[in-house]
């Protein structure tokens, strides 16, 4: 299962940014597999990005939507909500563990050499926090003269712009470079402090901040997918919790193995080694058993 | 009936999407993924 987790992780990074012509090309991607949402954090303006990011695109149709009620042309983001709605409907989080090149690089950086921190509890409220207030609230109500908003989250908070866009295309780039001030110097040390944390905790930005993860984990409850914990089986090993990268203790009743932080990557299911937990799939509740998936 | 919510959910998910296509938000989204965001790279 794992295997099959990391080689799914190394797929979904290459199709996402497919686009190696840039040196040569436009400086961006500009096909029609941009129309496509990914269902990941993955910067839409990196030069080899080959889709569209839901969390940018979502924020400027909250960005454009007053001067659009104005015309009459108004986008609330149906196919940004739709494209996320759907997978989490199906899938919860599982995005988040299977897919996302940003948590891909969490995981690197967290099996770094390197002395481990728990994560502090109350940060997993972040991520809605940062969902409301930046990705929602802020472009919508904080406008121009002309009744057009920002992309607040993309500006001041994403470490995926940064990393992916900000520095390839400032080296590639020489007036961008010119063009840098407070605001790059602002994220790209944004960046480094997340990256240093993400290699004392597991996944900081999947459960602190990660807007597109707070969407996904609303639907970890009613999801296709659900994971089930049977503590009749349980010989309080403890393998669930040492493995989880969102820490989630539902083997002593802590936590609800379904709560909006898990992020599905299955790991509790592969390694317990009393098969206490199981996978249901479908409004059909069919029931997975480890034997049959490993 | 709760048995169902999944399937409810997918469905009511994917009027939403089609609702978002049908409006023609999908130019939106290419038009604002094809050029680049210089907010998003920390310039603009």
């Amino acid at each position: 299962m794992e295997r099959l987790r990391r080689k799914s992780q190394y797929i979904f990074l290459l199709l996402a940014n497919a686009y190696w012509l840039f040196p040569w090309r436009s400086p961006i991607y500009q096909g029609p597999f941009k129309k496509i949402c990914f269902p990941g954090l993955n910067c839409y303006s990196c030069p080899a990005a080959t889709m569209s990011c839901p969390l940018g695109a979502f924020q400027n149709f909250m960005a454009t939507l007053r001067p659009g009620v104005q015309t009459m042309q108004i986008h609330p983001g149906a196919y940004v909500l739709g494209s996320l709605g759907l997978i989490g409907s199906v899938a919860g989080r599982m995005p988040c563990g299977w897919i996302c090149p940003f948590g891909l690089l969490q995981k690197w950086l967290f099996a770094l050499p390197v002395p481990k921190l728990s994560f502090w509890r109350p940060l997993r409220r972040g991520p809605y926090a940062f969902l409301i207030i930046f990705v929602i609230l802020l472009p919508l109500l904080v406008v121009d003269s002309s009744g057009y908003g920002s992309v607040w989250f993309c500006k001041y908070v994403c470490p995926a712009g940064t990393l992916e866009a900000g520095l390839p295309l400032l080296c590639l780039d020489q007036g961008l470079r010119r063009a840098a001030g407070w605001l790059f110097a602002y994220k790209f040390i944004l960046l480094i402090l997340l990256l240093i944390w993400c290699t004392f905790t597991s996944r900081p930005f999947c459960r602190a901040i990660c807007p597109i993860g707070a969407i996904y984990g609303l639907f970890n409850k009613v999801s296709w997918l659900q994971l089930h914990f049977h503590p009749d089986r349980c010989v309080q090993c403890r393998a669930c919790l040492s493995i989880c990268p969102s820490d989630i203790s539902f083997y002593n009743g802590l936590d609800d193995m379904n709560s909006a932080t898990c992020i599905r990557c299955l790991r509790c299911f592969s390694v317990c080694p009393s098969n206490a937990v199981s996978l249901e799939f479908g409004p059909v509740r069919q029931h997975v058993s480890k034997a049959v998936n490993t | 009936m709760k048995r169902y919510l999944p399937l409810f959910t997918t469905i009511a998910f994917i009027a939403l999407l089609v609702l978002g296509i049908r409006s023609g938000e999908v130019p939106v989204v290419w038009h604002k993924a094809i050029t680049i965001c210089l907010s998003c790279i920390g310039i603009g």
